[in-house]
């Protein structure tokens, strides 16, 4: 049985490449037969996030249009067995994806036993956004604790329910979940920034995740290993239990507190 | 909280974030789902409303609720205080 999961968002830049490139990486990890696949055609940028770019020759857009099989086109992981890419295509035509086409490159992975196919989402939503989702057993949905991401979340969620696959034939909905990433637990404790609760209410679905706020993530993308291989990172952690919550675990979330501090780094606020 | 900290303390704004957000959140859902004309209905009625009073967009709530089958389209307009001459 393959699970199709969206990791979508509306906004750009709240962190769903490497949402996408840490949780699927973090299913291989555990055994499952996972490919990840880049949406966002024209701007192509999951391979630099798990480190493959120069290892890219055929895309998503060629596979579509015949131009090579999927499996030339799939780069398969060099650190995780079971892990493969699917690179998006750098053409400016927008039009190169079509329904139709992403039916049958998801049909041939299913036939080919992967157990999760991921599809990192671009941000808006538009026809990449569209097809991304439509297809959707279950959608990740990343959201900073910011009032823009939060009111696009929600646009989202308002898509995922109406202009889905699983929406338009009346099956059972697409389920949801939340992602908070870049949660600095200070600035909650200080009332600056809204907390997992706040936004958790607002939106109403339930939280899988809470990645804090790190430096380990653009040293993870500076360096092309998805954050979730750095075991010495809180973010890693918090990546690891946003999976096994996927896998069905009940796990309490972690790193929601302001880390301890010394005296003196309490005095002089470092 | 450090002491430097506390003197170049910023407003905690996070209630205002999400008081602000649960009104837009709600407003946005409602709209969702609704005939596409619902828009431009509400900006048309609000020409018509500002050519006799002047009152601020959001001071006209326009809202489609559904209840047992009908739809109810629902117009609200807050006019303005008079101020005093």
């Amino acid at each position: 049985m393959t699970e199709i999961i969206v990791v979508t968002s509306g906004k750009g830049g709240v962190g769903k490449t490497t949402t996408s490139a840490s949780i699927a990486s973090g299913l291989a990890r555990r055994g499952k037969k996972v490919a990840v696949i880049d949406f966002d055609i024209g701007l192509r940028n999951l391979d630099l996030i798990m480190g493959c770019e120069r290892r890219v020759v055929y895309d998503f857009v060629n596979v579509i249009q015949g131009e090579s099989t999927l499996k030339q086109a799939l780069i398969k992981d060099k650190r995780i067995e079971s892990l493969y890419v699917l690179a998006a295509s750098q053409t400016r035509d927008k039009d190169a994806l079509t329904q139709e086409g992403v039916r049958r490159v998801l049909d041939d992975l299913i036939a080919d036993g992967f157990d999760y196919i991921l599809c990192d989402s671009p941000a808006g939503i538009e026809k990449g956004a569209h097809l991304a989702m439509y297809f959707a057993d279950r959608a990740v949905v990343v959201v900073n604790p910011e009032v823009s991401s939060v009111r696009d979340s929600d646009r989202i969620l308002g898509l995922l329910s109406s202009k889905t696959s699983r929406a338009e034939k009346d099956e059972t909905k697409v389920k949801e979940h939340l992602l908070l990433t870049r949660y600095s637990p200070q600035r909650v404790a200080a009332g600056e920034m809204m907390s997992v609760d706040d936004v958790k209410e607002i939106l109403g679905i339930e939280v899988i995740g809470v990645i804090p706020e790190s430096p380990d993530v653009l040293a993870a993308s500076n360096s092309g290993t998805p954050v979730i291989l750095n075991a010495e990172s809180d973010v890693s952690r918090a990546y690891e239990d946003a999976v096994s919550r996927l896998l069905g675990e009940t796990l309490p979330l972690r790193f929601l507190e302001e880390p301890k501090k010394g005296f003196f780094s309490r005095l002089f606020g470092g | 909280m450090g002491l430097l900290a506390f003197f170049r303390r910023t407003p905690a704004t996070a209630s205002v974030a999400k008081e602000r957000l649960r009104i837009i959140v709600a407003q946005e859902r409602s709209a969702r789902g609704g005939p596409d004309y619902l828009p431009l209905l509400r900006r048309e009625l609000f020409e018509v409303i500002r050519k006799y009073v002047n009152v601020d967009p959001d001071a006209i709530q326009v809202n489609l609720e559904r209840e047992e089958g009908q739809e109810v389209l629902e117009l609200s307009v807050t006019l303005p205080e008079k101020k005093p001459a």
